[in-house]
């Protein structure tokens, strides 16, 4: 059944979770932000079920149903306050929103 | 009968904290009869007490526990109460001149503000000496020597707004701790020698200690004693703690408090007893402040700075008691004087009152018809003060300490002379304020008349300062030849001392002679400024004591902390250029740590 060499499926990992990375480091849409996490949090996700499959345990399996779960939660959670930042600052653009970074007095 | 000693101490106590939690938020009213009632309820629990004790239904001395205060590593203190003649003195007193005194502050304290601060101090002052005079063990003996402390630096300091009064208050507070440390010590070493705090422990084993340690224990204690009760030399606070309201003057500068230092030595007298020394030191304490406080009074011109001299000076004829070991007669001068010093203290805040506040006898004058009620109360104030043969009070106690002091072996003749010098002394400085309060004509207009309750407890006092000196009539020995003679000579000074005070009114040309010459000027100079105490006090301790802090304002410790404190302050400035505010850059040290862990684990 398993053709594919648990090698491949890690650096296929390894490469979403870089591109997961750089889209949450780069990006300036908050909402691109979001859908490169999802993007890392696939990659782990991915890892899991190599795992698994190499060792023929079903526990990958579990963890990644786990995480889906945790996923959408968060993308609900993530999404809203997205939703509510973009109606108080008029935008969804992460460097407007630097309030922790103003001038401040010692 | 436990239950009412415990009754009388903690329903002061109760009222304190109704009073002070609930503050401004009790109507006016409620405050003043929370006070009264609180010590009122005090009051009858000590007659109730003081009757069985004289009627021999109670034992010779009560001990009360109501559970361990603390115990560390075989220290085990009790929270306990004893009850024998020396503490029921006390108790009547404290409780019965307090019950009057709150009842008369309850109606002329009524336009000020801070009227429930001011009772909610007044009865934690009650409870606290209360704790004083009945406590079993000298560690809570020290709780409430305490106490009492802070409710005089509170009470002094009542009037906050200006800062004299705050001076005041602190000056009493840091030169009585001055004493306190010395008792603290005391403590300290009699723990050490015996394990225990409980006095009656103590003292039944004072016998054995040698004497030196019993000298200095004993001095220690005096120290202690000297500080509380405004004695040579830590008796600059007093007249300063004129400052509080009168009431405040009244029963804790005059009739209670400040006798805190004679029960003491009272209390530990086998101690004192195994050190003949300190003994003798207690006797030459109170005989030179008694004659020193004698002669500043009478140069002083604030009617209430002459009535706080006077009372170091009778506090000084119980230390004469003291110092010959008659313990039962500085204990009877100490109700006597509680009677007639808080008349006079009521009695001069009725004229201060209806004079508009002044408190210079110079400017008063002629108030004998426009305030009777204070006239006649403070005449028999001055009468019992001045000891006025055979009709007050203060007559039979100071006969019974000079007749002590007599009898004594230990010097008590020489101590007995200056005890009369200072009875002519006394009689000449109370009727010169009689004289220029109520004679001659009057100057200011009355504006204020005594209420009914200030009224009623300045007759209830009046009626015991001529009165309560007939409880120990037969403690006078007219029969013996010896104080026959006493007392007619002490007579004689005392009528002679109110005849040169009316001379001395009457005649004003001689106070002008005195002022006109230079030697005049300055001996009343001298005796005005309390022999210069202040004034000693200021260049050897509190001058040098500033320099010495200005001195070390930046000393090396001083610099390392101050050093500290830049270094965290520019840390700070650095690390704020790292607070961008945008979430990429902060996601970007998320990475990096994450990178960086991940090298370590894999290259480890």
């Amino acid at each position: 059944m398993s053709n594919v060499p648990a090698n491949h499926t890690l650096i296929l990992a390894a490469v979403l979770f870089l591109i997961g990375t750089v889209g949450v480091l780069a990006r300036r849409n908050l909402v691109f932000v979001l859908m490169s996490i999802e993007i890392m949090l696939s990659a782990a996700g991915l890892a899991f079920v190599a795992a698994g499959s190499k060792w023929h345990q079903p526990d990958g399996q579990v963890a990644f149903i786990f995480i889906l779960v945790v996923a959408a939660a968060e993308v609900a959670i993530g999404l809203s306050l997205i939703f509510r930042i973009s109606r108080y600052f008029r935008g969804v653009d992460s460097d407007e929103l630097s309030l922790l970074g103003e001038e401040s007095e010692i | 009968m436990s239950a009412l000693l415990w009754i009388a101490v903690l329903s002061p106590f109760a009222a304190a904290l109704i009073l002070l939690t609930l503050a401004a938020r009790l109507p006016k009213n409620a405050t003043g009869a929370i006070a009264c009632v609180s010590v009122g309820i005090s009051w009858i629990a000590a007659l109730i007490l003081g009757a069985s004790y004289l009627g021999h239904s109670l034992p010779k001395s009560l001990n009360t526990t109501l559970y361990t205060w603390m115990s560390v590593a075989g220290l085990r203190v009790p929270m306990g109460l004893h009850l024998d003649w020396l503490s029921l003195v006390w108790l009547e007193i404290v409780t019965f001149v307090g019950f009057l005194i709150v009842l008369y502050a309850s109606q002329s304290m009524y336009d000020e503000d801070g009227y429930s601060r001011f009772f909610g101090y007044m009865t934690l002052f009650v409870g606290s000496m209360l704790t004083l005079a009945l406590a079993d063990n000298l560690l809570l003996l020290y709780l409430g020597w305490e106490g009492v402390g802070l409710c005089s630096y509170l009470l002094i300091g009542f009037w906050y707004k200006d800062p004299v009064n705050c001076n005041s208050a602190r000056k009493a507070f840091i030169v009585t701790r001055i004493g306190d440390t010395a008792l603290a010590i005391a403590l300290f070493m009699l723990y050490l020698r015996f394990g225990t705090f409980d006095i009656a422990a103590l003292m039944g084993q004072a016998s054995v200690l040698p004497g030196t340690i019993a000298a200095i224990i004993a001095f220690l204690v005096l120290g202690g004693a000297v500080g509380k009760s405004a004695q040579l030399p830590l008796q600059t606070w007093l007249p300063d703690a004129m400052a509080g309201p009168t009431p405040v003057s009244a029963l804790i500068h005059a009739a209670t408090m400040v006798t805190a230092g004679v029960y003491l030595i009272a209390r530990l007298g086998p101690l004192f007893q195994r050190a003949p020394a300190a003994m003798l030191a207690v006797g030459v304490v109170g005989a030179a402040t008694l004659i020193y406080a004698a002669m500043s009074a009478p140069t002083q011109r604030d009617i209430k700075r002459v009535l706080a001299y006077s009372t170091v000076s009778q506090i000084g004829y119980m230390f004469l008691a003291l110092g010959v070991g008659a313990w039962a007669a500085a204990a009877f001068h100490f109700v006597t004087h509680a009677f007639f010093k808080a008349l006079l203290f009521l009695s001069a805040g009725v004229v201060i009152d209806a004079q508009h506040h002044e408190h210079d006898i110079f400017r008063m004058g002629g108030l004998r018809r426009s305030l009777p009620v204070a006239f006649w109360t403070f005449l028999i104030g001055a009468s019992s003060l001045s000891a006025i043969p055979f009709v007050t009070a203060g007559f039979y106690s100071k006969d019974l300490i000079l007749y002590s002091d007599y009898i004594s072996p230990m010097h008590g003749k020489t101590l007995m002379a200056i005890g009369l010098v200072g009875a002519l002394l006394t009689a000449i400085y109370s009727f010169r304020v009689v004289f220029h309060v109520f004679f001659g004509e009057q100057r200011i207009e009355v504006s204020k008349r005594p209420g009914a309750l200030m009224t009623l407890s300045l007759v209830v006092l009046s009626f015991f300062s001529i009165f309560a000196g007939f409880l120990l009539f037969p403690a006078i020995h007219l029969n013996v030849e010896a104080e026959r003679i006493l007392a007619i000579v002490s007579s004689v000074l005392s009528l002679l001392g109110i005849y040169i005070a009316y001379l001395y009114f009457s005649r004003p040309e001689w106070s002008a002679a005195v002022a006109e010459s230079a030697t005049g000027r300055a001996l009343h100079r001298f005796f005005y400024t309390g022999w210069g105490f202040d004034w000693l006090y200021e260049h050897v301790f509190v001058i040098p004591l500033k320099w010495l802090a200005n001195a070390n304002w930046t000393d090396f410790v001083d610099k390392a902390f101050v050093g500290l404190g830049e270094s965290a302050r520019y840390s700070g400035l650095g690390l704020e250029s790292l607070q961008t505010g945008r979430v990429r850059n902060y996601a970007v040290g998320l990475v990096l740590g994450a990178v960086i862990l991940a090298a370590i684990v894999l290259w480890r």
